[in-house]
């Protein structure tokens, strides 16, 4: 248990330790602590601020649905409307159209029977010129009584 | 055991004798082949083991913890760089804790102590008689001398030497830093206006030997019971050690009680291996605190 020139030695040792150590040792370690550290922090705030835009995001995603929803409403309320409308004007294009129909057929129908009319007129006609040729026992002139068989047909 | 022919005391004593270089009284110099001899090589002698170990460590730890430093990034740290970070950190929350100023060197300072100091200490976990042995059969085979002149200490920090050594170190750093901080003026008038105060001027004067005596005495012991707290701790442990050693030479009873006391001992020395270490962390934060503080 001696003191001698040991003590100077171990007293350079560890004055070149703690030399080595604040040169080489600790600001490295120091600063990729800090490093982290900040990177932790940054993380966390970007964590946070993606919080706030999701958050924001869905108040934002609920206005668009709800708005959606209203314009889906008034569309649908819409579509009735014009549903409505086209089976008014559906309605009364039909009956307009019936009514016409029923008034061409009705005219056709007119016309049929005028023209039967005229036919049977003519028939008749023909058959009482034969008839009458029949009874006359000769022949009725068609130039000669023209006249008056078309006065005839005439008054039927 | 070392050797059969040793006796107790010489067993004992063989275990507590550095491995000294140093001039020899005929004025040749040369490895001291005993205890006397080592004493009477005086001041110029040196304890090769002291040395050897203790730098040995020290490298081991700059070496490791430069090895973490090279490759720490602000990336996921993996096994040993996570270990070197932790230890990192926890010196640098103890400075924070600690010390109020602004200094560069202290959180440094503090890590180079605890770490090495508990380098130191953790070679007393190592059987007593491992290294030495080891040495002996070096000195035996290889060098050809005599195995009882072999000498290893293997705990640098069981050598007062080594102890002082970092605590004067500790010491000059605190007288620099008194000086820069509180100037000349300052530092001498703390060492000499208190702890008596007085207005009068001639009561001051009168003070002023006894706050000298009281504040000199106060500074010196802190390098002072530093060095010894932890010479102390860890010497005993150390003899404990050899103690128990003792045991093995007799019979199997002895040597199974031995084995197992050496175990526990081993085990409690681990607490006071580490205690040792953060405590002398500890105090030179708080005494360099000290000296950086202004009144």
């Amino acid at each position: 248990m001696n003191i001698n020139i040991t003590l100077i030695g171990q007293t350079i040792a560890f004055a070149v330790f703690v030399w080595f150590c604040m040169k080489y040792i600790w600001p490295p370690i120091m600063n990729a602590l800090e490093a982290r550290k900040k990177e932790i922090a940054d993380g966390l705030a970007a964590a946070e601020k993606g919080r706030k835009a999701e958050d924001l995001g869905k108040e934002k995603a609920i206005g668009i649905v709800k708005d959606a929803k209203s314009q889906a409403q008034e569309i649908l309320g819409n579509a009735e409307k014009r549903r409505n409308e086209i089976i008014e004007e559906a309605k009364t294009d039909a009956k307009t159209e019936g009514e016409r129909l029923l008034a061409s057929a009705q005219a056709e129908i007119e016309q049929e029977i005028n023209r039967a009319r005229e036919e049977l007129r003519g028939q008749v006609a023909t058959l009482v010129v034969s008839g009458a040729a029949r009874i006359l026992d000769r022949e009725v002139d068609d130039k000669a009584h023209g006249k008056l068989i078309d006065d005839l047909v005439a008054q039927l | 055991m070392a050797s059969e022919s040793l006796t107790t005391t010489g067993y004992i004593k063989h275990h507590l004798t550095h491995l000294t270089f140093g001039p020899h009284p005929d004025g040749g110099w040369g490895f001291a082949h005993s205890a006397d001899e080592a004493r009477e090589m005086g001041f110029w002698a040196i304890h090769v083991d002291t040395m050897l170990w203790s730098i040995i460590l020290g490298v081991l730890f700059l070496w490791l913890f430069r090895k973490a430093a090279k490759r720490a990034t602000s990336g996921t740290p993996g096994g040993l760089l996570n270990f070197i970070e932790w230890t990192v950190g926890f010196i640098d929350d103890n400075v924070r804790g600690s010390f109020s100023g602004e200094n560069k060197l202290i959180a440094p300072l503090a890590l180079t102590l605890f770490v090495w100091i508990l380098l130191l200490n953790t070679m007393d976990l190592v059987p007593v008689d491992w290294l030495p042995y080891l040495t002996q059969l070096f000195g035996d085979y290889v060098l050809g001398v005599d195995p009882h002149h072999v000498y290893m200490k293997v705990v640098p920090t069981t050598d007062p030497n080594a102890t002082f050594g970092m605590s004067i170190g500790v010491f000059l750093l605190t007288l620099y830093y008194s000086l820069k901080i509180k100037g000349p003026i300052g530092f001498a008038s703390e060492l000499t206006m208190q702890p008596f105060q007085a207005n009068n001027i001639l009561l001051k004067i009168f003070f002023i030997p006894i706050n000298f005596f009281l504040e000199f005495i106060g500074l010196v012991s802190k390098p002072l019971s530093l060095s010894l707290r932890l010479f102390g701790n860890i010497f005993a442990g150390e003899m404990i050690f050899i103690l128990i050693a003792l045991l093995y030479s007799g019979g199997v009873f002895w040597a199974l009680l031995g084995g197992f006391l050496q175990w526990g001992w081993a085990v409690f020395h681990i607490l006071i291996v580490l205690l040792q270490a953060f405590i002398f962390m500890v105090l030179t934060v708080v005494y360099l605190d000290m000296a950086h503080q202004e009144h």
